[in-house]
Order: C-alpha cells, then sequence, then structure tokens
C-alpha cells in the first residue's frame, strides 16, 4: 500500500461523509510523514465535514469516522447545553465510540444519554464531555473536537484523548 | 505530548521489561514495566517496538490495553530521563491481560517530578512549631530515637504506638510487615498498635480461624468451576474487579462448561449461578442482572441480618438433610450444638431478614440441594466488607462458616469459603506482645494514654470509626507538643528531645510521626514526617486472594532520599540500638539488634524466609522462597504455602483442605454457635434515632484513601468530593439534587458528602463512598466494636440535610446511574 500525502488525505476527508465512508473501502487509512512539523503544537489532524445542522435530529446519533477511515465516532445533538458542546444551543458533541479500555464498539443508548460497553460494563456520559460515570477505562471518552461554518456544515478538526488501538490519532506509516 | 492526550510514547523493541504486581487490589493483576531512554522511541511497526503490535494500524478491540494514563516520564538520581509504560500481562493467571481502572493508572502513579506525584514526600520533614522544613535522616532519628529512648526508659512499651499497615501491595509486603513487626514487637515490644482500617491489632477473619478455616482458601479457578457462586457484602465487580471479569462472570455466562465437564466429569453441569447478598443493587448485581437474569438471586437483606439468614438456611438445609453428616462426623466438632444455638425456623429468617420465603427455599437449593445427577453441588461462598464491617463480625463469619461446614464446601474443587479481599496479603511478624482482645487503641488516644505514635502508611483519619473524636483528641494531644516546639527555637536535638518528651510526659501531649509516600492530612498535623517508598521503587513481594506470591521487581529510583519501610524500620533499630549502646545498656541494645539490612532481600530472608517462631502467610515452607526463584515465575508466582522445589520451579497450593486437615490441634474443623441477637444498643440507638442508613464502601475510581487518586485528575473530577447516594424521593422531600453538598449527623459526629440521586437506593437507604479525602463516612460511624474489636462501619443511623449547591460540581461532574442498566 502507497503512502498518502497529508494534502491528499485532507482532500480526501475533508469532502464530505460520504467520502470519509468509502475510505473504509481503501482498508486502514494512512497519514503524514511528518506529524508534528516545527511551528506546531497539535497533531496535523484533517479538517472534515461530518454532517450539516439540519441533518441533525435531537437525541439521534449520527455514525461518522474520523480522523480516518479506521476511526468510528459518533455525533450528537443532545437538546440542551453541555460541557464542550458547539452550535447554536451549545449541544452538539461528538465522540469516539470505541471504548478507551479495549476498543469495544460502544452503544448509544438514547434513554441515558450515554455511551455503554458490553465487554466490561464501561459507561460514558455523553452530556458530560465524555466522562466515565463507571467502568474500568482510565480515560474519558476522546472527544471529537468540531468547528461550525456559516451555512451549517458541522467540522471535526480534532480528538481530545486517545483513541484506543493507537500510538498517535493520526495512524503513521503505512505497509 | 500535547494537552490533548493524543499519542504516547511507544517502548524499542529490546526495552527493559520488569514484572510488576498491580499495587492496589487484592486480586493483584500482572502487568509488565518497560522502562527507555527518552532519547529512544519504537516505531510502529511490529518488530520496531517492544509491545510486538502493529500500530500503522488501528488495533481491534479486545487486542491490547494502552492508555495515556499507563504512560509516565521519570528521572533518576542521576539526572537520566526515561519513559515508563506499565500495561497488563497478558499471559498471567490472574487477569489474562485485563486491566481495571486502578491499576491502569499504575504508571501515572510512579513518582515523575512533572506529574501528579510531584507531592510525593522526597526527604524527612521536620516541624518546627509553626513550619515544615526538610531535614536529613541522621537528624530525623537523632530525633524520632531520641524521643523513643526517653519514652521506653520511663514509661515502657506501652509509651510507643503505631498506626501500622499489616498487608500487601503498595505500603505493605512481606519485606515490609517484616521490618515494622520486628521493629514494634521484638524490639520495642509494644502491644500499643492498631492497623490501617481498624482500632486495634485483629484480625479480620478471627472466627473463621478459629474453626480452623484460614479465609483464603481457593483458587479464583474455582469461581470458575464451581456450580453456584454465594456472593456476602461482597461487590467485586468495583472491588475484586478482574477476579469477577475474568473467573466468576464466564462461569456466569456458560464459558467455563468445558472445563467443568473436563474436572468433573461424573457430574451433572449448567452454567453457573450466582446468589448476592447485599442490602443494595450494587454494580456487580446489576451487571449480573444484566448477563444472566434468570440465574441470579439477589437476597436484598435488611441491613445486619446476615447471621439470622445464614442461620435459617442452616436450619432449612437440616431439615431437607442436605447437610453431610459422614463429613461432618470425620472432620469437624461442634455440630450438633451449634444447630441447636443457630437454629431459626425459615419464616422467622424470613421476617428478621426481609427476605421473601420463597427466595430463600430457592438460594437453598441452589447452593445446597443435589444436583440432577445426585452429586453435591460446589458452592463457593465469597464475603467482603459486608460481613467484615458488618454487623458483629466474629458472629457472623462463625453463621457463615458453621453452614459451609455442614454442607461441605470446601476442600473440593469448586467451593471454599473465602473473603475476597481488600489489600493484597503479605504478612510475616513475629506473635503479637499483647492478649485477645487486643487494646482499643484508638480509645487509648482518646483517653489521653500513650506518649507516641507513629503513624505508618496508613491514615485513620480517614479509616477509622468514631473518626470525628479521634480527630479532635488527636490534634489536641498534637498541638499541646506543637506549642512546645514553637517555643523551642534554635533548640539541639538533645534539647528538643527533652522538650518533647516534656510535653508528652507531663501536658497531655502525643509526638506524632508519620511514615508514608504523601504528606497525608494525618502526616500534616503532625510532628515528623519520613518518606517510604512503593513497588518499583523497591522490590517488595506479596500474595493475593488466592495466596498467589509473586515479586515485584524494583526498576526506577525512589523520590529523593525516601526508603522502603523496612529499610526505616531498620533505620529505627540501628539508631536505638547506638543510643543503647553509647550508655553501656547491652541488654537494651540486643533488643534493637538483628537489623543490619542494606536492601530489602536482607529484610525478605531475614523474615519470611527464617519462619520458624513467626506468624508468617508463607507458613512453614517459606525458606524456599528466593527472589531469584520468584524472578523465574513472574507474574504468574506460586500460591502459597509452597509445596516444594522442584525441577528449578516452586510447587504452590491451588485449594487449602483438600487433605481436610483444618488449622486445629487435632485437625478438625470446629463448628462455632452463632444465635442471632439483633442490632448492638448503640447502633440501634441511633437507628430508632436518626432516619438514613449510611451505608458505605468503595467505588471502582478510587483506591484506598485516595493517597494517590486525590492528585488525579481523571479521578478527582468524578469525586471531587464523596458521593452519597441517594433515593431520589427522599432526596426530594429533603429539597437535594444531585451535585448538593450534603451534611451526614448523627449523635458520634457530622460529616459532608455530593448528593448522588440513584433510584436504586430504598427509601431510607444510602450508600457513601469510604475512606475518602473530602467527605469522611468514618465520622458518623459509632465506637461499637465486636468483640475482638473489628468495628461495624456499615452500621451508622443519621440525618441528613442540604448545605447548599456547589455549582461547578453540577457543571462537571456526572450524576448518571453508576448501575450498568
Amino acid at each position: 500500500m502507497t503512502r498518502t500525502s497529508r494534502r491528499s488525505f485532507l482532500k480526501l476527508a475533508g469532502s464530505g461523509a460520504a467520502t470519509a465512508a468509502s475510505l473504509g473501502v481503501l482498508g486502514s487509512a494512512r497519514a503524514q510523514d511528518n506529524p508534528a512539523p516545527a511551528g506546531r503544537v497539535n497533531l496535523p489532524y484533517p479538517d472534515s465535514r461530518i454532517a450539516n445542522l439540519r441533518e441533525l435530529k435531537e437525541n439521534t446519533p449520527q455514525a461518522f469516522h474520523y480522523p480516518d477511515s479506521s476511526s468510528p465516532c459518533q455525533l450528537i445533538k443532545l437538546g440542551h447545553a453541555v460541557p464542550g458542546g458547539v452550535g447554536p444551543d451549545g449541544d452538539i458533541v461528538a465522540y469516539s465510540s470505541q471504548c478507551t479500555h479495549m476498543g469495544c464498539p460502544l452503544e448509544y443508548d438514547t434513554a441515558s444519554r450515554n455511551f455503554k460497553c458490553g465487554c466490561h460494563f464501561s459507561v460514558f456520559d455523553s452530556e458530560k464531555a465524555g466522562q466515565m460515570v463507571t467502568g474500568q477505562a482510565t480515560e474519558n471518552l476522546p472527544r471529537i473536537l468540531l468547528r461550525l461554518t456559516e451555512n451549517g456544515d458541522i467540522h471535526a478538526v480534532s480528538v481530545e484523548g486517545l483513541i484506543y488501538g493507537r500510538q498517535s490519532n493520526l495512524l503513521g506509516g503505512a505497509s | 505530548m500535547t494537552g490533548f492526550k493524543d499519542r504516547i510514547p511507544l517502548p524499542p523493541a529490546g526495552a527493559q521489561r520488569t514484572n510488576m504486581t498491580c499495587h492496589f487490589c487484592i486480586v493483584g493483576c500482572g502487568y509488565h514495566v518497560y522502562k527507555w531512554p527518552v532519547t529512544q522511541e519504537g516505531g510502529l511497526a511490529p518488530e520496531q517496538n517492544a509491545l510486538g503490535v502493529d500500530f500503522r494500524r488501528q488495533v481491534g478491540p479486545l487486542q491490547l490495553i494502552l492508555t495515556p494514563a499507563m504512560v509516565n516520564r521519570i528521572r533518576e538520581h542521576d539526572g537520566r530521563e526515561y519513559y515508563t509504560l506499565a500495561v497488563p500481562d497478558k499471559a498471567c493467571e490472574v487477569n489474562q491481560g485485563l486491566s481495571s481502572t486502578r491499576g491502569g493508572q499504575m504508571a501515572s502513579v510512579f513518582y515523575s517530578e512533572g506529574g501528579a506525584t510531584q507531592a510525593r514526600m522526597k526527604h524527612p520533614r521536620l516541624f518546627t512549631g509553626d513550619d515544615w522544613v526538610d531535614v536529613n535522616w541522621e537528624r530525623a532519628m537523632a530525633l524520632y530515637a531520641g524521643v523513643m529512648k526517653k519514652v521506653l526508659d520511663n514509661d515502657g512499651p506501652d509509651g510507643v504506638m503505631f498506626n501500622l499497615f499489616d498487608h500487601g501491595g503498595a505500603g505493605g509486603g512481606f519485606e515490609n510487615t517484616w521490618g515494622t513487626g520486628k521493629l514494634a514487637f521484638s524490639a520495642i515490644r509494644t502491644q500499643m498498635v492498631r492497623i490501617h482500617n481498624r482500632p486495634a491489632y485483629n484480625s479480620e477473619c478471627h472466627a473463621t480461624r478459629d474453626m480452623g478455616v484460614g479465609e483464603l482458601n481457593n483458587s479464583y479457578e474455582d469461581s470458575e468451576v464451581a456450580d453456584t457462586l454465594f456472593f456476602v457484602g461482597a461487590n467485586a465487580y468495583e472491588t475484586q474487579t478482574n477476579y469477577f471479569l475474568a473467573h466468576a462472570l464466564p462461569n456466569l455466562q456458560g464459558g467455563t462448561l468445558a472445563k467443568k465437564r473436563s474436572w468433573f466429569p461424573e457430574e451433572s453441569h449448567e452454567a453457573g449461578r450466582f446468589i448476592l447478598v447485599d442490602p443494595r443493587r450494587s454494580l456487580t448485581v446489576a451487571i449480573c442482572e444484566q448477563v444472566a437474569p434468570e440465574r441470579i438471586l439477589h437476597l436484598k437483606i435488611e441491613p445486619g441480618t446476615d447471621t439470622a439468614l445464614f442461620n435459617g438456611l442452616l436450619t432449612y438445609v437440616i431439615e431437607q438433610e442436605w447437610i453431610d453428616r459422614e463429613f461432618i462426623a470425620a472432620h469437624t466438632r461442634g455440630f450438633e450444638e451449634a444447630a441447636e444455638a443457630n437454629r431459626l425456623s425459615l419464616e422467622e429468617c424470613s421476617r428478621i431478614t426481609g427476605v421473601p420465603r420463597e427466595q430463600l427455599v430457592q438460594a437453598a437449593e441452589w447452593a445446597y440441594k443435589p444436583k440432577a445427577s445426585g452429586h453435591r453441588p460446589r458452592t463457593a461462598h465469597l464475603y467482603e466488607k459486608g460481613i467484615i464491617w458488618g454487623n458483629d463480625n466474629y458472629r457472623i463469619q462463625s453463621a457463615l462458616v458453621d453452614l459451609v461446614l455442614a454442607t461441605h464446601n470446601l476442600g473440593r474443587r469448586g467451593t471454599g469459603v473465602c473473603r475476597l479481599g481488600g489489600h493484597q496479603e503479605g504478612y510475616a511478624r513475629p506473635p503479637y506482645p499483647g492478649s485477645r482482645p487486643a487494646k482499643y487503641i484508638d480509645q487509648e488516644v482518646i483517653q489521653g494514654r500513650g506518649r507516641m505514635l507513629t503513624v505508618w502508611a496508613c491514615n485513620a483519619f480517614q479509616t477509622t470509626l468514631n473518626a470525628q473524636q479521634y480527630r479532635e483528641v488527636l490534634y489536641r494531644r498534637v498541638n499541646i507538643v506543637r506549642d512546645a516546639m514553637a517555643r523551642a527555637r534554635h533548640a539541639t536535638v538533645d534539647e528538643l528531645v527533652d522538650i518533647i518528651y516534656d510535653a508528652v510526659s507531663n501536658k497531655g501531649g502525643l509526638f506524632l510521626t508519620t511514615i508514608d509516600i504523601y504528606p497525608t492530612k494525618f502526616a500534616t498535623g503532625g510532628h515528623l514526617m519520613l518518606p517510604a517508598t512503593h513497588p518499583g521503587e523497591m522490590n517488595l513481594t506479596s500474595m493475593n486472594g488466592e495466596r498467589r506470591m509473586r515479586l515485584s521487581e524494583k526498576f526506577m529510583d525512589p523520590p529523593g532520599s525516601s526508603k522502603p519501610d523496612c529499610l526505616i524500620a531498620a533505620d529505627i533499630a540501628n539508631a536505638m540500638k547506638a543510643l543503647y549502646e553509647g550508655e553501656g545498656n547491652t541488654a537494651m541494645a540486643e533488643r534493637f539488634a538483628g537489623f543490619d539490612w542494606t536492601t530489602e532481600e536482607d529484610a525478605f530472608n531475614d523474615g519470611f524466609r527464617k519462619p520458624e517462631g513467626i506468624d508468617s502467610q508463607g507458613g512453614p515452607t517459606g525458606d524456599l522462597v528466593t527472589y531469584d526463584r520468584l524472578r523465574v515465575l513472574g507474574n504468574n508466582g506460586v500460591q502459597l504455602p509452597v509445596k516444594e522445589y522442584r525441577d528449578g520451579k516452586l510447587i504452590g497450593t491451588p485449594m487449602i483442605y483438600a487433605d481436610y486437615r483444618f488449622d486445629t490441634d487435632d485437625g478438625k474443623a470446629r463448628f462455632l454457635p452463632a444465635p442471632w441477637n439483633g442490632l448492638p444498643e448503640p447502633v440501634m440507638a441511633q437507628k430508632e434515632k436518626y432516619r438514613f442508613w449510611i451505608n458505605n464502601g468503595r467505588t471502582n475510581h478510587i483506591w484506598q484513601t485516595a493517597y494517590h487518586d486525590q492528585y488525579q485528575r481523571f479521578r478527582t473530577e468524578r469525586y471531587p468530593m464523596a458521593p452519597i447516594e441517594i433515593n431520589p424521593t427522599d432526596a426530594k422531600a429533603l429539597g437535594i439534587e444531585s451535585g448538593d453538598v450534603v451534611e451526614v449527623y448523627n449523635d458520634y459526629g457530622s460529616t459532608f458528602a455530593m448528593a448522588y440521586l440513584e433510584q436504586d437506593m430504598k427509601p431510607g437507604h444510602t450508600f457513601m463512598m469510604f475512606g475518602y479525602f473530602n467527605g469522611n463516612v468514618g465520622d458518623v460511624v459509632p465506637d461499637w466494636t465486636d468483640r475482638n474489636l473489628i468495628p461495624y462501619y456499615k452500621g451508622a443511623w443519621a440525618d441528613i440535610r442540604r448545605v447548599g449547591s456547589m455549582d461547578e460540581y453540577k457543571r462537571t461532574v456526572s450524576f448518571k446511574r453508576r448501575r450498568y442498566v
């Protein structure tokens, strides 16, 4: 598999959720040669459009992948302002949906608005910045940091916290 | 690493790897610690990193645990900096690659000058009257030994008090129990010692031991092959997590059926059944209800009625002839007397415990009725603080073990009657020089006795009963000495010793020294602090809840000049010896001899490996165990007692009493009469006066007194204050919302907590986190104890009132249900 430059990756990832989903066909996503160039502290996360405000229904999670096709995430409009929430109502949040303990897929429970892990019973609160309510993880849920454009597009721009199963949130190298 | 915590360094291939048993709970999960220079990093390809994992692509679920909390950066005394990584060992039979939320953060609690552990003690600190200053060990020892000698010479050993750990894991271990025990019991010869979590020098398991049954008699594997697991007052998901996840739960799920069929081919088998005795719907209950609701039975007994439950079941199984009369006749004594004393009809049992009769019958059938194949069921009885800190420890434990003996549920694989445990174990000490019951040390302090108190790796401010009065008196006495020290500017050590001794002998003062890794609240109230180490900074041996002994290997320098507890004990003894030698008192000098240790292994060889005449969990074959032999066994270690050393390997004992030779003079187990007798009068008085039962215990986030956790943001953001779960209807009536601060008060004291509304709490019941640094439930726990001075921590009743809203708690703390639903 050949390397994909950062520029071309961003181009792909930035062109919308449909493209992001199609990345899955290519297998594991690949990232840049130089993850932290001089002048930067943060990793050069892609800026990816993941949805538009008009598409969101309250308390109905919307799946997407970020920062690459191997990293499933969920976007939720909670209906009231929460810590870290964006949008006009401060109520839109997004998280990695892999458990930070051992990477099992998290289920979003619409009644409690928690993410639940059926493997070792960890529970994370979507309304409190992904705080682990109880369970065996040592990290809260990684938050996908969001940006809104004037036309209501929601972009994922960064990740706070390490996504399960990675050395870095941006996968390095290729095979 | 950036503030986003979005990447971690990888150990390069070939990085140093050592073994580490988790510092914390009794389960003792196996970990590997990698250490490598910060100038090096492993690569993403599997051959480029020590984990052998391909990080070029997303790693799949359940393949590994690797989180930012598992990494730290340390600096050695020579200035070199290293990354460290502590990851669970997949080959360890205990945890099989799992980590709990406590053990998973182990690397985060390695000492790091720039990390959360920067509050660690680095050097001895002396209170100078109005401030704390660093002093060197020579100065600290001169003062400490000077005061101790004066007290010993003038007041005898009873003037020297200790609050002293007795366990394994961090703040304990065979080396350190031996070093401290030899100092206190052989050299000083004081009986004025209490243990870290109780006010006297006693056992949490006197009854079962008196019956000839040690409390750790099976293996975790027995929970895989049992027909029924009978949990009593045990919340294993939160407090023995990976025992529960790796060994117990798979049985409930039917995942161990093949092993059962293989081990016991003649018997009929099903997935396991769980009986859980707990007034509270614990997290463990909630998970089991999710996993296999038809195979669990939650007996929601009224608080403090365990004895009645066991007696009712015993009476019923005798009536049903589900007891093993052959076993009783051959291997026990006292059955008839106990059966008579404990007799309680199922109706009466139901009335007292509040458990419907049909549930009692079902429990008896699951646990004791012969299986379809006609074989006696294999039922393991597993208990912890619900009994240990319950209504009359000795009586409940007697009633439980009576039931177990009658039904022959020990000595066979898949059975056993065991505590599940709190800390790891690691006890090797000379015999306690006092009697039984021992001295109630908290009361000795309160009544003004004792001249000096050394608090060693524990913190009774947070882990004792009647804590408010204890603190009040202790502060008053300690401040008498502080005032005297404040007036003694530029005094020499000898002058200071005289001033302190005058304050403690003539003015009612108490000289307080703490030996710990942090300046605890207890420590900051005192006069002298001595810095200790924890695993990784020293070699340390402990054993887990199935008596599995491992060596946690030293891999880093301790902070500053801090030392292993055993070597601090040796320093004290050697300083005392020198003082007595200096005045020609050879008899006393001889008492303090035998501490010529330079390493913790010297202490190990002096205690655990010379078991004759001491109390050691290694038993008489402890001499077979060496550090080198343990290193070979890695994180799987050996289950004590060691049977033999053969073919280069230590051979252990998975199940005790398989030969039915019990720990009594004649080898026969003893039944003990244990009639139900209600709640103790002082507890009953609080119950009648106050509205809420203040049940209390652990949560999975927080270990022990939060000595590390109070510095870990992940923990304190979750629990900035001790939470108290309250029924929502009760809370509403009091105007209380989640996130409010409430006051909990009764005749013994008052404490504060963070309200956490929880619909699973019965009306009138609450549950408050035990032992926390911000909100201490011990303040409202009555001073009543059982006959051996074991507290009834669960026996608190109090009223609750709203103090006020705490906006930040409401904004940042999740108050979602903790139960998995």
